[in-house]
C-alpha cells in the first residue's frame, strides 16, 4: 500500500515538474505522398531539434497524403486542439487563406538573419507560398515534372542514347521511332507516355506553360484555360495519341507508369521527381532524366508541400515554429531529405553541400529538376482550390479520351471557372 | 416498471444509433439548408437553393447515371452467379471445402487491396487481361482510360469480390432446405430444373430478398475501389455518387453542398429498400 501511494505521488510530482518548466510544444501535422518509412526520418529531426533546443517539444503527427492532412489539420483548428504549424499542399494557400487561419512567416522573421533565411530558397518554389507580398509558405517537400528515357530503347531504335528531345518536334520524331510492334501490329512499346490521371492539370500546365502561358494569374482568382495557346497545347497533348500514334489512346494511369517504363512498355515517360529513387533502384536498363521539351520555351510546374504557420499561436510558439522550420531547411537537412526521397532540395546553398554534391557526382539525374527551376512556374492554385482543379481535369480527361475537341472542353471549364471565381475579384 | 426495464435494455444500443445514425441524418438534413460557411462568408440560410444547384450541376446527373448502370451491371449478376456456385459447391464434388473456400476468397480481402490487384489486371501491355488477350492475337486496350470499358471494368470487379459472399447466404440456406422435398421430387420423376425452378427457388426467397436488399446498398456504398483506380475518371465516366459526396466535401470543402448530396443518397436509399420490402415481400415465403 505505501509503495502504490509512493508511485502515485512521483507521478504527480513529475506532472507539475513538467507544467512548471514551462516548455513550448509545438504539434505540427505533415503529409507523406511517396513511399519509404520517412515518418521516421521526420521523427528523428523532431527529437534532434528538441535536443537542440531544450524548452520547446516537437510532436510530429503523420496525417496520410495531401488531402487528408489539409482535413485533419482543419478540423483540428476547429476543434481546438492544438496545432501551430503543419506541411500542407502548398497549393492550399487560398483555402488556408479563405479560412483564415495561416499567418505569414514575415511577421514572425523580423531579424536580418531571419530575412536572409526567407531569401535562401529558390524563387521558384516561393511562388506558391507567396500572396500579396506576404510569404505564406517555406518550401520544405517539393516536386517538378521531369522527362525520363530509356536509353536502351534510343539505341535499338537508331537514336543518340544521350541526346533526350529538346522540343516538342524532337520528342514527335524520336516518340515515333521508339515505337515498336509485334509481327500482327501490336505496339509493344510506346514512344511515350503522360499520365493523365490524378494529376493531369498539373502535367497539363506543363504543356501549357511550354506553348507561353501560365493558367492562371498571381491572385487565384481567374484562369486563362481557352487561350488560343493553351487549346494548342491540349491539342498536341492529344495528338500524341490520336495523331501520331506514339502514346496510348485514353487516359494514361498515374500509378502504374512508373512500372510500364521500368518494364520497357514505354520508352519515355513524364513524371514527377519523386519518383526518381524508385525509379533508380527498379529499372534494369540504363536511364536519363531531362528537363521536359519546350514547344516555345521550357517550362514544368512546380508541386509539393510547403510549412504553414497558424494564427491560433502564442508569441512565444511562432518564435519557436519559426525555430523549427529553419533547422528543418537547414541546406545539410535538405540535402538529406533531398537524397532520402528524391524531393528537390530547396535552396541553393543545399546543393553547395558535400553531401549532394557527392550525390549528384554519381547520380547527375539527381540535378536535372534544380536546373529546369529558371523555367518553373507555380503549381495551380486558385480559390476554389480543388473545384478548379477538378474542372480542368475532366477537361484534360475528355479531351484526351477523345469524348470533347480540346477547344470545346477548355471552354467549358474556363466558364465554370469564372462563375466560380467572380467573387473572388 | 415493466417498461422501464424494457426502455433499459434498450438503451445503450438506441443511444449509440441516436448518436451516431439519426443525429447525423438528421443534421444532415438541416445543413442543407444552410451555404458553405469560411471565416470571411459566414454561413446563411440558402433554403432549397442547395437543392436548385444541384438539379443544375450536370456531374451529379452523370454520377447519378453511372451509379444506376453501376447497380443494374452488378446486382443481378452477383446474385446470380452467387446462387449458381452455391448450388454447385453444395452438391457432392471432390474437394469440396476447398472449392468453397476459394469461391469466399475474394470476401475477405479489403477493397483496397483488391483495387490494387485489379489495377494491375487492368494496366494496358504489362497487365494481366492485356497478357491474356495478346495470346489469342488481340492487341493492348487502355481498359480504365477508355470511358467506353471503365464502367464495365469497375462492374466485373465487383462482381468478382461480391458473389462470394452472397454464395455463403445461399449455401446456408440450401443446406436448410428439407431433404424430404428432393427426395419427393425424385419420386415424382420431376427434372433438376422443374425442381430447382418450382422448388428450391422460391424457397430461397427470404435469402434473395436479403442479398438484393444487401447488394443494391454496396451498390451505393462501396466506393473503396475508386481511390486507387480511376479517382471518377476519366472525365467522371467511373464517377459514383458516394465518391462525388466525398470530393466535394474534402476536395471542395463544400460542406453544405455536400450535405445536400448526401440527403438525395439517403432518399434515394430509403426509397429503394421501401420498395424491395413492400413489392418483394408479397412475393417472399416465410415458412
Amino acid at each position: 500500500m505505501r509503495s502504490m501511494f509512493a508511485i502515485v505521488i512521483a507521478a504527480l510530482v513529475a506532472l507539475f515538474a513538467q507544467g512548471a518548466r514551462a516548455d513550448t510544444e509545438l504539434t505540427f501535422y505533415y503529409p507523406i505522398a511517396v513511399g519509404g518509412p520517412l515518418t521516421k526520418v521526420i521523427d528523428g529531426l523532431a527529437a534532434e531539434f528538441e535536443k537542440e533546443n531544450p524548452g520547446i517539444q516537437v510532436h510530429p503527427i503523420y496525417a496520410g497524403n495531401y488531402d487528408d492532412a489539409r482535413v485533419k489539420a482543419l478540423a483540428a483548428l476547429k476543434a481546438g486542439q492544438p496545432a501551430q504549424l503543419s506541411v500542407l499542399f502548398s497549393i492550399d494557400l487560398y483555402e488556408l487563406l479563405e479560412q483564415d487561419v495561416i499567418v505569414p512567416w514575415d511577421d514572425v522573421a523580423k531579424s536580418a538573419a531571419d530575412k536572409a533565411w526567407l531569401k535562401s530558397f529558390y524563387p521558384a518554389l516561393m511562388l506558391n507560398g507567396t500572396y500579396k507580398g506576404k510569404v505564406y509558405g517555406i518550401p520544405f517537400q517539393r516536386s517538378t515534372i521531369v522527362l525520363y528515357w530509356n536509353k536502351d530503347a534510343f539505341k535499338q531504335a537508331g537514336l543518340d542514347p544521350n541526346k533526350p528531345p529538346a522540343t516538342w518536334n524532337e520528342m514527335t520524331r524520336m516518340a515515333e521511332k521508339l515505337v515498336q510492334k509485334d509481327a500482327s501490329g501490336n505496339v509493344t512499346r510506346w514512344g511515350v507516355e503522360v499520365p493523365s490521371t490524378g494529376y493531369a492539370y498539373w502535367m497539363f500546365q506543363a504543356f501549357a506553360r511550354e506553348n507561353g502561358e501560365d493558367l492562371m494569374n498571381r491572385d487565384g482568382n481567374r484562369t486563362n484555360f481557352d487561350n488560343p495557346d493553351v487549346v494548342a497545347a491540349l491539342q498536341y497533348w492529344r495528338d500524341l495519341g490520336a495523331k501520331y500514334h506514339v502514346m496510348p489512346e485514353g487516359t494514361v494511369e498515374w500509378g502504374t507508369l512508373r512500372q510500364a517504363f521500368t518494364e520497357g512498355k514505354t520508352a519515355m515517360m513524364w513524371h514527377t521527381t519523386g519518383n526518381l529513387t524508385a525509379v533508380k533502384d527498379t529499372a534494369r536498363f540504363p536511364f536519363g532524366v531531362a528537363m521536359l521539351p519546350a514547344s516555345k520555351q521550357r517550362g514544368s510546374p512546380t508541386g509539393g508541400g510547403n510549412f504553414y504557420l497558424f494564427k491560433k499561436t502564442t508569441p512565444a510558439e511562432r518564435e519557436a515554429a519559426l525555430k523549427f522550420v529553419r533547422f528543418m531547411t537547414t541546406p545539410e537537412r535538405a540535402a538529406a531529405w533531398s537524397i532520402a526521397t528524391g524531393y528537390v532540395a530547396t535552396s541553393p546553398a543545399a546543393y553547395e553541400t558535400k553531401k549532394l554534391e557527392e550525390y549528384a557526382a554519381s547520380f547527375p539525374q539527381a540535378v536535372v529538376a534544380r536546373d529546369q527551376f529558371q523555367y518553373a512556374t507555380p503549381e495551380l492554385a486558385t480559390f476554389q482550390g480543388g473545384r478548379v482543379r477538378k474542372l480542368l481535369e475532366d477537361a484534360v480527361q475528355s479531351a484526351v479520351t477523345g469524348q470533347k475537341s480540346p477547344a470545346d472542353a477548355l471552354k467549358g471549364a474556363q466558364s465554370e471557372a469564372d462563375r466560380i471565381l467572380r467573387p473572388y475579384r | 416498471m415493466k417498461h422501464v426495464h424494457g426502455w433499459l435494455l434498450l438503451a445503450p444500443a438506441a443511444l449509440l444509433l441516436v448518436a451516431f445514425t439519426h443525429y447525423p441524418a438528421a443534421a444532415t438534413l438541416y445543413d442543407s439548408f444552410f451555404s458553405t460557411g469560411t471565416v470571411v462568408r459566414p454561413r446563411h440560410f440558402v433554403g432549397l437553393g442547395n437543392y436548385a444547384a444541384l438539379a443544375q450541376d450536370p456531374i451529379f446527373w452523370k454520377v447519378l447515371g453511372n451509379n444506376v448502370a453501376f447497380a443494374l451491371g452488378t446486382i443481378p449478376t452477383s446474385i446470380a452467379l452467387a446462387l449458381l456456385m452455391a448450388v454447385w459447391v453444395n452438391g457432392r464434388l471432390p474437394a469440396r471445402a476447398l472449392v468453397r473456400m476459394s469461391y469466399f476468397t475474394p470476401t475477405i480481402l479489403p477493397m483496397i487491396a483488391v483495387a490494387n490487384l485489379w489495377l494491375f489486371f487492368y494496366t494496358p501491355q504489362i497487365g494481366l487481361l492485356d497478357k491474356l488477350t495478346s495470346v489469342f492475337g488481340a492487341g493492348s486496350h487502355n481498359w480504365l482510360g477508355d470511358p467506353h470499358t471503365v464502367m464495365a471494368c469497375l462492374a466485373v470487379m465487383t462482381v468478382w469480390k461480391e458473389a462470394g459472399f452472397f454464395m455463403i447466404f445461399y449455401l446456408a440456406a440450401l443446406q436448410s432446405l428439407p431433404p424430404e422435398l428432393e427426395e419427393a421430387a425424385k419420386i415424382e420423376g420431376s427434372s433438376r430444373w422443374y425442381f430447382f425452378r418450382r422448388v428450391t427457388f422460391p424457397l430461397l426467397m427470404p435469402t434473395t430478398l436479403f442479398v438484393l436488399v444487401n447488394a443494391t446498398i454496396n451498390s451505393f456504398k462501396l466506393v473503396d475501389h475508386l481511390f486507387i483506380l480511376t479517382k471518377g475518371g476519366p472525365d467522371n465516366a467511373s464517377n459514383l455518387l458516394l465518391y462525388y459526396i466525398y470530393q466535394v466535401a474534402f476536395s471542395f470543402f463544400d460542406t453544405a453542398y455536400a450535405a445536400t448530396l448526401t440527403v438525395v443518397l439517403l432518399a434515394l436509399l430509403a426509397a429503394l429498400a421501401i420498395v424491395q420490402f413492400v413489392l418483394v415481400e408479397k412475393r417472399v415465403h416465410y415458412r
